[in-house]
Protein backbone atom coordinates (compact mmCIF):
# COMPACT_ATOMS: atom_id res chain seq x y z
CA UNK A 1 0.00 0.00 0.00
CA UNK A 2 2.31 2.31 1.41
CA UNK A 3 5.85 1.85 -0.84
CA UNK A 4 9.30 3.44 -0.02
CA UNK A 5 11.46 3.56 -2.77
CA UNK A 6 15.20 4.34 -1.57
CA UNK A 7 14.89 6.91 0.11
CA UNK A 8 17.95 9.24 1.26
CA UNK A 9 18.14 12.17 3.15
CA UNK A 10 21.45 14.17 4.03
CA UNK A 11 21.27 17.18 6.74
CA UNK A 12 24.61 18.97 5.80
CA UNK A 13 27.29 16.63 6.02
CA UNK A 14 25.18 13.93 7.95
CA UNK A 15 23.40 11.05 6.21
CA UNK A 16 20.60 11.03 8.42
CA UNK A 17 18.60 8.13 6.10
CA UNK A 18 20.59 5.82 3.08
CA UNK A 19 18.84 4.57 0.18
CA UNK A 20 15.78 2.99 2.65
CA UNK A 21 13.17 1.42 0.89
CA UNK A 22 10.29 -0.77 2.35
CA UNK A 23 6.68 -1.43 1.90
CA UNK A 24 4.06 -1.35 4.10
CA UNK A 25 0.94 -3.68 3.15
CA UNK A 26 -2.85 -2.87 3.03
CA UNK A 27 -4.32 -4.07 6.67
CA UNK A 28 -1.44 -5.20 8.05
CA UNK A 29 0.47 -3.28 11.69
CA UNK A 30 4.46 -2.56 9.78
CA UNK A 31 6.85 -1.88 12.71
CA UNK A 32 9.96 0.24 12.08
CA UNK A 33 11.98 -0.15 14.73
CA UNK A 34 16.04 0.73 15.64
CA UNK A 35 18.14 2.21 18.33
CA UNK A 36 18.36 5.97 19.02
CA UNK A 37 19.09 7.78 16.16
CA UNK A 38 18.18 4.90 13.42
CA UNK A 39 16.48 7.98 11.37
CA UNK A 40 12.95 6.69 12.28
CA UNK A 41 11.60 9.46 13.09
CA UNK A 42 13.07 11.35 10.06
CA UNK A 43 11.61 8.55 7.95
CA UNK A 44 8.33 9.67 9.34
CA UNK A 45 9.01 12.95 9.07
CA UNK A 46 9.66 12.54 4.98
CA UNK A 47 6.80 10.62 4.63
CA UNK A 48 4.26 13.12 6.30
CA UNK A 49 5.80 16.01 4.26
CA UNK A 50 7.32 17.94 6.96
CA UNK A 51 11.03 17.10 5.95
CA UNK A 52 12.18 17.18 2.27
CA UNK A 53 14.07 14.26 1.07
CA UNK A 54 17.58 14.28 -0.97
CA UNK A 55 16.76 11.51 -3.23
CA UNK A 56 13.51 8.49 -3.82
CA UNK A 57 10.48 8.20 -3.91
CA UNK A 58 7.05 7.66 -1.73
CA UNK A 59 3.74 6.08 -3.41
CA UNK A 60 0.51 5.59 -1.66
CA UNK A 61 -1.11 2.49 -3.63
CA UNK A 62 1.08 3.17 -6.58
CA UNK A 63 0.57 7.23 -6.41
CA UNK A 64 3.38 9.21 -5.88
CA UNK A 65 3.13 11.16 -3.21
CA UNK A 66 6.61 12.13 -2.13
CA UNK A 67 7.03 15.61 -1.02
CA UNK A 68 3.51 16.66 -0.21
CA UNK A 69 2.53 19.14 2.12
CA UNK A 70 0.70 17.33 5.01
CA UNK A 71 -2.91 18.66 4.27
CA UNK A 72 -2.52 17.46 1.13
CA UNK A 73 -1.64 14.11 1.88
CA UNK A 74 -4.49 13.71 4.77
CA UNK A 75 -7.09 14.04 2.14
CA UNK A 76 -5.40 11.16 0.32
CA UNK A 77 -5.93 9.35 3.30
CA UNK A 78 -2.49 9.61 5.12
CA UNK A 79 -2.10 10.53 8.62
CA UNK A 80 -0.48 10.75 11.37
CA UNK A 81 0.77 11.06 15.29
CA UNK A 82 3.51 13.04 16.95
CA UNK A 83 6.19 11.44 19.27
CA UNK A 84 5.22 14.70 21.84
CA UNK A 85 1.83 14.91 21.69
CA UNK A 86 0.97 17.16 19.70
CA UNK A 87 -2.80 18.75 20.99
CA UNK A 88 -4.76 21.75 20.94
CA UNK A 89 -4.36 22.73 24.37
CA UNK A 90 -6.93 25.32 24.78
CA UNK A 91 -9.96 23.34 23.11
CA UNK A 92 -12.05 20.79 24.95
CA UNK A 93 -10.70 16.99 24.18
CA UNK A 94 -14.34 17.00 21.95
CA UNK A 95 -13.12 19.96 20.11
CA UNK A 96 -9.88 18.47 19.33
CA UNK A 97 -11.44 15.74 17.44
CA UNK A 98 -13.94 18.03 15.79
CA UNK A 99 -11.00 19.39 14.33
CA UNK A 100 -10.02 16.32 12.76
CA UNK A 101 -13.43 16.32 11.38
CA UNK A 102 -12.13 19.37 9.53
CA UNK A 103 -12.06 17.58 5.50
CA UNK A 104 -15.36 15.76 6.29
CA UNK A 105 -17.04 19.15 6.32
CA UNK A 106 -17.33 22.00 3.99
CA UNK A 107 -19.27 25.17 5.19
CA UNK A 108 -17.56 27.98 4.01
CA UNK A 109 -16.51 31.60 5.97
CA UNK A 110 -20.24 33.09 5.46
CA UNK A 111 -22.37 29.90 6.09
CA UNK A 112 -20.31 29.07 9.19
CA UNK A 113 -20.90 33.46 10.07
CA UNK A 114 -24.76 33.10 9.40
CA UNK A 115 -25.50 29.94 10.77
CA UNK A 116 -27.31 28.21 7.55
CA UNK A 117 -28.86 25.33 8.05
CA UNK A 118 -26.55 23.07 6.62
CA UNK A 119 -24.06 24.47 8.57
CA UNK A 120 -25.92 23.57 11.75
CA UNK A 121 -26.79 20.40 10.51
CA UNK A 122 -22.99 19.26 9.58
CA UNK A 123 -21.92 21.16 13.26
CA UNK A 124 -24.77 17.94 15.14
CA UNK A 125 -23.03 15.85 12.75
CA UNK A 126 -19.44 16.19 13.24
CA UNK A 127 -20.22 16.52 16.93
CA UNK A 128 -22.00 13.07 17.18
CA UNK A 129 -19.33 11.31 15.04
CA UNK A 130 -16.51 13.15 17.48
CA UNK A 131 -17.75 11.55 20.40
CA UNK A 132 -18.02 8.21 18.61
CA UNK A 133 -14.42 8.37 18.14
CA UNK A 134 -13.94 8.88 21.63
CA UNK A 135 -16.25 6.37 22.40
CA UNK A 136 -14.12 4.03 20.61
CA UNK A 137 -10.72 4.99 22.28
CA UNK A 138 -12.45 5.33 25.45
CA UNK A 139 -12.18 8.52 26.86
CA UNK A 140 -15.73 9.86 25.91
CA UNK A 141 -16.24 10.69 29.78
CA UNK A 142 -14.01 13.47 29.74
CA UNK A 143 -15.49 15.03 26.27
CA UNK A 144 -15.69 18.74 27.90
CA UNK A 145 -12.07 18.77 29.72
CA UNK A 146 -9.83 21.01 28.47
CA UNK A 147 -7.30 19.16 26.87
CA UNK A 148 -4.25 20.38 28.13
CA UNK A 149 -5.68 18.74 31.30
CA UNK A 150 -5.25 15.90 30.67
CA UNK A 151 -2.76 13.44 31.48
CA UNK A 152 0.11 12.16 29.27
CA UNK A 153 -1.66 8.79 28.59
CA UNK A 154 -4.99 10.10 27.77
CA UNK A 155 -3.73 12.82 25.63
CA UNK A 156 -2.32 10.07 23.70
CA UNK A 157 -5.90 8.42 23.79
CA UNK A 158 -7.48 11.64 22.42
CA UNK A 159 -4.45 12.24 19.92
CA UNK A 160 -5.21 9.06 17.95
CA UNK A 161 -8.94 9.71 18.25
CA UNK A 162 -8.12 13.17 16.48
CA UNK A 163 -6.69 11.05 13.59
CA UNK A 164 -9.31 8.10 13.14
CA UNK A 165 -11.63 11.06 12.48
CA UNK A 166 -9.69 12.53 9.44
CA UNK A 167 -10.92 8.12 8.24
CA UNK A 168 -7.46 7.87 7.48
CA UNK A 169 -6.55 4.43 4.84
CA UNK A 170 -3.26 4.27 6.72
CA UNK A 171 -2.09 5.84 9.99
CA UNK A 172 1.75 6.39 10.98
CA UNK A 173 2.42 6.37 14.53
CA UNK A 174 5.25 7.75 15.87
CA UNK A 175 6.41 6.22 19.15
CA UNK A 176 3.43 5.92 20.71
CA UNK A 177 4.07 4.14 23.92
CA UNK A 178 6.60 6.94 24.63
CA UNK A 179 5.84 7.84 28.22
CA UNK A 180 2.74 5.17 28.57
CA UNK A 181 3.48 2.97 31.55
CA UNK A 182 3.04 -0.83 31.17
CA UNK A 183 -0.20 -1.14 31.77
CA UNK A 184 -1.46 2.05 29.40
CA UNK A 185 1.16 0.39 26.87
CA UNK A 186 -0.85 -2.84 26.73
CA UNK A 187 -4.21 -1.13 26.19
CA UNK A 188 -2.41 1.37 23.70
CA UNK A 189 -1.45 -2.32 21.76
CA UNK A 190 -5.68 -3.26 22.38
CA UNK A 191 -6.14 -0.20 20.74
CA UNK A 192 -3.69 -0.72 17.56
CA UNK A 193 -5.25 -4.05 17.03
CA UNK A 194 -8.69 -2.60 17.29
CA UNK A 195 -7.64 0.37 14.60
CA UNK A 196 -6.58 -2.67 12.11
CA UNK A 197 -9.45 -4.12 12.43
CA UNK A 198 -11.81 -1.33 10.73
CA UNK A 199 -9.60 -2.27 8.03
CA UNK A 200 -6.52 1.09 8.53
CA UNK A 201 -3.37 -0.11 8.01
CA UNK A 202 -0.86 1.36 10.59
CA UNK A 203 2.65 1.80 10.57
CA UNK A 204 4.43 1.64 14.14
CA UNK A 205 7.91 3.54 14.92
CA UNK A 206 8.31 2.30 18.16
CA UNK A 207 11.13 1.96 21.03
CA UNK A 208 9.27 -0.75 23.43
CA UNK A 209 10.44 -4.20 21.72
CA UNK A 210 7.44 -6.19 23.33
CA UNK A 211 4.73 -3.71 21.95
CA UNK A 212 6.37 -4.43 18.74
CA UNK A 213 6.89 -7.88 18.47
CA UNK A 214 3.14 -8.52 19.85
CA UNK A 215 1.22 -6.55 17.64
CA UNK A 216 3.32 -5.93 14.16
CA UNK A 217 2.93 -8.23 11.52
CA UNK A 218 6.17 -7.08 9.47
CA UNK A 219 9.03 -5.33 10.95
CA UNK A 220 11.81 -3.27 9.18
CA UNK A 221 14.89 -2.47 11.37
CA UNK A 222 16.86 0.76 10.64
CA UNK A 223 20.25 1.20 12.42
CA UNK A 224 22.72 4.23 11.60
CA UNK A 225 20.21 5.40 8.59
CA UNK A 226 19.90 1.84 6.62
CA UNK A 227 17.85 -0.51 6.87
CA UNK A 228 19.50 -3.51 8.65
CA UNK A 229 16.46 -6.35 8.43
CA UNK A 230 13.08 -6.75 7.27
CA UNK A 231 10.89 -9.38 8.24
CA UNK A 232 8.18 -11.02 10.59
CA UNK A 233 8.28 -10.59 14.47
CA UNK A 234 10.03 -13.99 14.28
CA UNK A 235 12.28 -13.82 12.11
CA UNK A 236 13.80 -10.34 13.32
CA UNK A 237 14.18 -11.46 16.86
CA UNK A 238 16.21 -14.70 15.22
CA UNK A 239 18.43 -12.07 12.99
CA UNK A 240 21.62 -12.27 13.91
CA UNK A 241 22.75 -8.58 12.41
CA UNK A 242 19.42 -7.33 14.29
CA UNK A 243 20.67 -8.84 17.88
CA UNK A 244 24.76 -7.19 17.35
CA UNK A 245 22.96 -3.58 16.45
CA UNK A 246 21.12 -3.73 19.74
CA UNK A 247 23.27 -5.48 21.51
CA UNK A 248 26.48 -4.28 20.47
CA UNK A 249 29.13 -6.12 18.36
CA UNK A 250 31.71 -8.23 20.16
CA UNK B 1 -26.00 27.65 21.61
CA UNK B 2 -28.69 28.59 23.46
CA UNK B 3 -27.28 30.68 26.40
CA UNK B 4 -24.13 32.50 23.69
CA UNK B 5 -27.73 33.56 22.40
CA UNK B 6 -29.06 34.85 25.10
CA UNK B 7 -26.00 36.75 26.18
CA UNK B 8 -26.26 38.54 22.66
CA UNK B 9 -29.47 39.71 23.00
CA UNK B 10 -28.84 41.03 26.23
CA UNK B 11 -25.81 43.40 25.16
CA UNK B 12 -27.67 44.43 22.32
CA UNK B 13 -30.83 45.20 24.29
CA UNK B 14 -28.36 47.23 26.49
CA UNK B 15 -26.82 48.85 23.74
CA UNK B 16 -29.76 49.68 22.02
CA UNK B 17 -31.07 51.56 25.70
CA UNK B 18 -27.78 53.55 26.40
CA UNK B 19 -29.15 56.38 24.39
CA UNK B 20 -31.66 56.68 26.49
CA UNK B 21 -29.95 57.33 29.71
CA UNK B 22 -27.64 59.46 28.69
CA UNK B 23 -28.30 63.12 28.21
CA UNK B 24 -25.20 64.75 27.16
CA UNK B 25 -24.91 64.63 23.16
CA UNK B 26 -20.91 64.70 23.30
CA UNK B 27 -21.41 61.57 25.22
CA UNK B 28 -23.28 60.04 22.12
CA UNK B 29 -21.23 61.19 19.78
CA UNK B 30 -18.17 59.24 21.41
CA UNK B 31 -20.05 56.44 21.72
CA UNK B 32 -20.46 56.33 17.90
CA UNK B 33 -17.00 55.76 17.64
CA UNK B 34 -16.77 53.17 20.31
CA UNK B 35 -18.99 51.72 17.34
CA UNK B 36 -17.10 51.85 14.79
CA UNK B 37 -13.44 50.84 16.94
CA UNK B 38 -15.64 47.51 18.36
CA UNK B 39 -16.40 46.67 14.88
CA UNK B 40 -12.19 47.51 14.46
CA UNK B 41 -11.44 45.32 17.21
CA UNK B 42 -13.37 42.59 16.77
CA UNK B 43 -11.81 42.27 12.99
CA UNK B 44 -8.34 42.40 14.69
CA UNK B 45 -9.53 39.71 17.00
CA UNK B 46 -10.01 37.24 14.42
CA UNK B 47 -6.72 37.20 13.21
CA UNK B 48 -5.04 37.59 16.78
CA UNK B 49 -7.08 36.20 19.18
CA UNK B 50 -8.12 33.36 17.08
CA UNK B 51 -5.31 32.51 14.06
CA UNK B 52 -2.92 33.91 16.67
CA UNK B 53 -1.65 36.03 13.71
CA UNK B 54 -0.56 39.96 14.04
CA UNK B 55 -1.35 42.73 12.37
CA UNK B 56 -0.09 46.27 12.68
CA UNK B 57 -1.52 47.62 9.04
CA UNK B 58 -5.24 47.75 10.41
CA UNK B 59 -5.33 51.49 9.82
CA UNK B 60 -4.59 50.92 6.80
CA UNK B 61 -7.90 49.19 5.41
CA UNK B 62 -9.47 51.29 8.16
CA UNK B 63 -8.09 54.30 5.67
CA UNK B 64 -8.98 52.51 2.56
CA UNK B 65 -12.80 51.66 3.46
CA UNK B 66 -12.48 55.35 4.12
CA UNK B 67 -11.07 57.29 1.26
CA UNK B 68 -12.75 55.16 -1.43
CA UNK B 69 -15.76 55.53 0.00
CA UNK B 70 -14.89 59.23 0.48
CA UNK B 71 -13.78 59.73 -3.31
CA UNK B 72 -16.41 57.36 -4.91
CA UNK B 73 -19.32 59.91 -3.41
CA UNK B 74 -17.52 63.04 -3.00
CA UNK B 75 -16.15 63.30 -6.30
CA UNK B 76 -17.24 60.57 -8.56
CA UNK B 77 -20.73 61.29 -7.02
CA UNK B 78 -21.61 57.47 -6.30
CA UNK B 79 -24.59 56.40 -4.32
CA UNK B 80 -22.70 56.14 -0.34
CA UNK B 81 -24.28 52.44 0.00
CA UNK B 82 -22.76 51.45 -3.45
CA UNK B 83 -19.38 53.17 -2.85
CA UNK B 84 -19.25 51.11 0.90
CA UNK B 85 -20.07 47.87 -0.87
CA UNK B 86 -17.63 48.58 -3.63
CA UNK B 87 -14.88 49.58 -0.92
CA UNK B 88 -15.44 46.62 1.16
CA UNK B 89 -14.86 44.73 -1.53
CA UNK B 90 -11.67 46.09 -2.87
CA UNK B 91 -10.44 46.13 0.08
CA UNK B 92 -10.98 42.40 0.42
CA UNK B 93 -9.22 41.95 -2.74
CA UNK B 94 -6.51 43.89 -1.62
CA UNK B 95 -6.03 41.92 1.37
CA UNK B 96 -6.18 38.71 0.04
CA UNK B 97 -3.75 39.56 -3.06
CA UNK B 98 -0.74 40.62 0.03
CA UNK B 99 -1.93 38.08 2.29
CA UNK B 100 -0.79 35.34 0.61
CA UNK B 101 3.09 36.44 0.13
CA UNK B 102 2.39 38.54 3.95
CA UNK B 103 1.30 35.62 6.14
CA UNK B 104 3.95 33.14 5.23
CA UNK B 105 5.79 34.97 7.96
CA UNK B 106 5.46 34.60 11.20
CA UNK B 107 5.92 36.58 14.38
CA UNK B 108 7.99 39.35 14.34
CA UNK B 109 8.70 39.43 10.64
CA UNK B 110 4.61 39.03 10.24
CA UNK B 111 4.72 42.61 12.37
CA UNK B 112 7.13 43.72 10.41
CA UNK B 113 5.92 43.43 7.44
CA UNK B 114 2.23 44.33 8.14
CA UNK B 115 3.49 47.36 9.47
CA UNK B 116 5.08 48.19 6.80
CA UNK B 117 1.67 47.74 4.03
CA UNK B 118 0.50 50.25 6.92
CA UNK B 119 3.15 52.85 6.48
CA UNK B 120 2.63 52.58 2.54
CA UNK B 121 -0.82 53.30 2.71
CA UNK B 122 -0.78 55.93 4.85
CA UNK B 123 2.46 57.60 2.89
CA UNK B 124 -0.29 56.96 -0.34
CA UNK B 125 -2.74 59.06 1.76
CA UNK B 126 -0.80 62.02 2.48
CA UNK B 127 1.24 62.33 -0.88
CA UNK B 128 -1.32 61.78 -3.67
CA UNK B 129 -2.90 65.01 -2.98
CA UNK B 130 -4.88 65.08 -6.02
CA UNK B 131 -7.17 62.54 -5.52
CA UNK B 132 -6.84 62.07 -1.25
CA UNK B 133 -6.13 65.82 -0.76
CA UNK B 134 -3.28 65.00 0.99
CA UNK B 135 -2.68 65.75 4.82
CA UNK B 136 -5.06 69.04 4.46
CA UNK B 137 -8.02 66.05 4.32
CA UNK B 138 -10.40 65.14 2.60
CA UNK B 139 -13.98 66.98 3.06
CA UNK B 140 -17.38 66.85 1.60
CA UNK B 141 -17.86 62.95 1.64
CA UNK B 142 -21.98 62.88 1.66
CA UNK B 143 -23.98 61.37 5.28
CA UNK B 144 -25.84 58.12 4.81
CA UNK B 145 -29.41 57.78 4.30
CA UNK B 146 -32.06 55.11 3.79
CA UNK B 147 -35.00 57.08 1.71
CA UNK B 148 -36.41 59.33 3.72
CA UNK B 149 -34.46 58.52 6.42
CA UNK B 150 -30.95 60.53 6.93
CA UNK B 151 -28.26 59.89 9.38
CA UNK B 152 -27.57 62.96 10.33
CA UNK B 153 -28.01 63.47 13.82
CA UNK B 154 -25.63 61.63 16.93
CA UNK B 155 -28.46 59.57 18.18
CA UNK B 156 -29.13 58.26 14.02
CA UNK B 157 -26.04 58.04 13.80
CA UNK B 158 -25.74 55.86 16.89
CA UNK B 159 -28.25 53.16 16.12
CA UNK B 160 -26.61 52.77 12.19
CA UNK B 161 -22.99 52.16 13.26
CA UNK B 162 -24.46 50.12 16.87
CA UNK B 163 -26.53 48.00 14.15
CA UNK B 164 -23.33 47.26 11.99
CA UNK B 165 -21.22 46.85 15.11
CA UNK B 166 -23.72 44.40 16.63
CA UNK B 167 -24.08 42.27 13.32
CA UNK B 168 -20.02 41.95 12.54
CA UNK B 169 -20.34 40.69 16.74
CA UNK B 170 -22.82 38.21 16.08
CA UNK B 171 -21.40 37.04 12.64
CA UNK B 172 -18.10 36.92 14.49
CA UNK B 173 -19.07 34.97 17.14
CA UNK B 174 -21.06 32.35 15.14
CA UNK B 175 -17.97 32.20 13.25
CA UNK B 176 -15.90 31.56 16.10
CA UNK B 177 -18.29 28.60 16.98
CA UNK B 178 -17.83 27.06 13.96
CA UNK B 179 -15.16 24.17 12.10
CA UNK B 180 -13.45 27.48 10.77
CA UNK B 181 -13.42 29.00 14.70
CA UNK B 182 -11.90 25.71 16.13
CA UNK B 183 -9.48 25.43 12.53
CA UNK B 184 -8.29 29.11 13.51
CA UNK B 185 -7.35 28.33 17.15
CA UNK B 186 -6.25 24.81 16.00
CA UNK B 187 -3.74 26.30 13.69
CA UNK B 188 -2.98 29.01 17.01
CA UNK B 189 -1.77 26.29 19.10
CA UNK B 190 -0.13 23.62 16.50
CA UNK B 191 -0.24 24.82 13.03
CA UNK B 192 1.91 21.31 12.27
CA UNK B 193 -0.76 19.62 14.36
CA UNK B 194 -3.93 21.37 12.33
CA UNK B 195 -2.01 20.65 8.50
CA UNK B 196 -1.58 16.99 9.57
CA UNK B 197 -5.21 17.28 10.30
CA UNK B 198 -5.87 18.35 6.58
CA UNK B 199 -6.52 22.23 7.64
CA UNK B 200 -4.79 24.37 4.69
CA UNK B 201 -3.26 26.34 7.48
CA UNK B 202 -1.92 28.72 4.69
CA UNK B 203 -5.46 29.66 2.64
CA UNK B 204 -7.74 30.14 6.13
CA UNK B 205 -4.83 32.19 7.30
CA UNK B 206 -5.25 34.68 4.60
CA UNK B 207 -9.18 34.01 4.76
CA UNK B 208 -9.53 35.21 8.07
CA UNK B 209 -6.60 38.43 7.62
CA UNK B 210 -9.35 38.98 4.92
CA UNK B 211 -12.30 38.85 6.37
CA UNK B 212 -10.76 41.38 8.91
CA UNK B 213 -9.78 43.89 6.32
CA UNK B 214 -13.19 43.49 4.89
CA UNK B 215 -14.85 44.69 8.34
CA UNK B 216 -12.02 47.03 8.92
CA UNK B 217 -12.60 48.56 5.23
CA UNK B 218 -16.70 48.54 6.45
CA UNK B 219 -15.76 50.37 9.90
CA UNK B 220 -13.71 53.10 7.65
CA UNK B 221 -16.47 54.03 4.95
CA UNK B 222 -18.92 53.88 7.75
CA UNK B 223 -16.42 56.58 9.83
CA UNK B 224 -16.09 58.47 6.06
CA UNK B 225 -19.70 58.89 5.90
CA UNK B 226 -21.14 59.72 9.58
CA UNK B 227 -17.93 62.06 10.02
CA UNK B 228 -17.77 63.35 6.32
CA UNK B 229 -14.08 64.68 6.87
CA UNK B 230 -11.25 62.31 6.20
CA UNK B 231 -7.72 62.55 7.23
CA UNK B 232 -4.56 60.73 6.86
CA UNK B 233 -3.11 61.45 10.49
CA UNK B 234 -6.64 59.09 12.00
CA UNK B 235 -5.24 56.29 9.98
CA UNK B 236 -1.86 55.75 11.17
CA UNK B 237 0.22 53.49 12.87
CA UNK B 238 -0.54 55.06 16.22
CA UNK B 239 -4.43 54.16 15.38
CA UNK B 240 -2.97 50.58 14.19
CA UNK B 241 -1.16 50.13 18.17
CA UNK B 242 -4.02 51.45 19.99
CA UNK B 243 -6.46 48.85 17.63
CA UNK B 244 -3.72 45.97 18.97
CA UNK B 245 -4.03 47.24 22.92
CA UNK B 246 -7.94 47.45 22.30
CA UNK B 247 -7.98 44.25 21.45
CA UNK B 248 -5.37 42.79 24.21
CA UNK B 249 -6.65 44.95 27.13
CA UNK B 250 -10.19 43.55 25.94
CA UNK B 251 -8.99 39.76 26.15
CA UNK B 252 -7.54 37.84 23.05
CA UNK B 253 -10.17 35.59 21.84
CA UNK B 254 -13.22 37.35 23.09
CA UNK B 255 -15.57 38.69 20.62
CA UNK B 256 -17.58 40.85 23.85
CA UNK B 257 -14.11 41.81 25.08
CA UNK B 258 -13.16 43.82 22.18
CA UNK B 259 -15.91 45.54 22.42
CA UNK B 260 -15.27 46.35 26.25
CA UNK B 261 -11.29 47.00 24.85
CA UNK B 262 -12.79 49.67 22.23
CA UNK B 263 -14.84 51.30 24.96
CA UNK B 264 -12.13 51.74 27.60
CA UNK B 265 -9.76 53.26 24.71
CA UNK B 266 -11.97 55.56 23.16
CA UNK B 267 -13.86 56.88 26.69
CA UNK B 268 -10.53 57.04 28.41
CA UNK B 269 -8.89 59.39 26.42
CA UNK B 270 -11.66 61.47 27.08
CA UNK B 271 -11.32 61.42 30.84
CA UNK B 272 -7.49 61.68 30.47
CA UNK B 273 -7.20 64.72 28.83
CA UNK B 274 -5.04 65.94 31.70
CA UNK B 275 -2.22 63.63 30.14
CA UNK B 276 -2.08 65.54 26.90
CA UNK B 277 0.56 64.20 24.78
CA UNK B 278 1.51 61.31 27.20
CA UNK B 279 -1.53 59.13 26.33
CA UNK B 280 0.83 56.85 24.91
CA UNK B 281 2.66 56.52 28.34
CA UNK B 282 -0.73 55.79 29.57
CA UNK B 283 -1.15 53.05 26.74
CA UNK B 284 1.81 51.42 27.45
CA UNK B 285 1.32 51.24 30.95
CA UNK B 286 -1.98 49.62 30.46
CA UNK B 287 -0.51 47.26 27.95
CA UNK B 288 2.12 46.30 30.72
CA UNK B 289 0.29 45.77 33.73
CA UNK B 290 -2.31 44.06 31.30
CA UNK B 291 -0.35 41.44 30.09
CA UNK B 292 1.09 41.10 33.56
CA UNK B 293 -1.74 40.75 35.67
CA UNK B 294 -4.29 39.68 33.31
CA UNK B 295 -3.37 38.13 30.68
CA UNK B 296 -6.72 37.20 29.57
CA UNK B 297 -8.09 40.83 29.13
CA UNK B 298 -10.37 42.49 30.65
CA UNK B 299 -13.30 39.73 30.28
CA UNK B 300 -11.10 37.43 32.64
CA UNK B 301 -10.85 40.02 34.92
CA UNK B 302 -15.04 40.83 34.84
CA UNK B 303 -15.42 36.72 34.90
CA UNK B 304 -12.83 36.68 38.03
CA UNK B 305 -14.76 39.24 39.65
CA UNK B 306 -18.25 37.50 38.74
CA UNK B 307 -17.22 34.25 40.79
CA UNK B 308 -15.76 36.42 43.49
CA UNK B 309 -19.23 38.12 43.83
CA UNK B 310 -21.38 35.65 43.44
CA UNK B 311 -19.59 33.26 46.23
CA UNK B 312 -20.03 36.43 48.32
CA UNK B 313 -24.03 36.74 47.40
CA UNK B 314 -25.47 34.18 44.71
CA UNK B 315 -27.83 36.48 42.27
CA UNK B 316 -26.74 39.72 40.94
CA UNK B 317 -23.96 40.13 38.73
CA UNK B 318 -22.16 42.97 38.19
CA UNK B 319 -21.41 45.04 34.72
CA UNK B 320 -19.94 48.25 34.62
CA UNK B 321 -17.21 49.87 32.21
Amino acid sequence: MLDIHGITCVFGGLTALDDVSFSARSGEITGVIGPNGAGKTTLLNIITGIYTRTAGRITLDGRDISGLPPERLTRLGLVRTFQNIELFGKMSVLENVMVGLHTRSRSGFLACACKLPHHLREERRIREQALELLEFVGIVDLAGTAAANLPFGKGRLLEIARALAVQPRIMLMDEPAAGLNSRETWQLGDLIRKIRETGVTVVLVEHDMELVMDICDAIVVLNLGKKLAEGTPRQIQENPEVIAAYLGDE
Amino acid sequence: MRRELIKFALFAAVVLVIPATIKGGYLLNVLVFVGINTMLAVGLNLLLGFAGQISLGQAAFYGLGAYLSGILTATYGWNPWTAMAVAAIAVGILAFVIGFPILKLKGHYLAMATLGFGIIIYIVFNEYVDVTGGPSGFSGVPGLSLGDLHFDSDLKSYYLIWTMALLVMLLAVNLTQSRIGRALRAIHDSEVAARVLGVNARLLKVQVFTCSAIISGLAGSLYAHTVTFISPSTFGFHFSVELLTMVIIGGLGSIYGSCLGAALLTLLPEFLRTFQDYDIVVYGLLLIIMTMFLPGGLVQGFELLWMGMRRLRPGRAGRNA
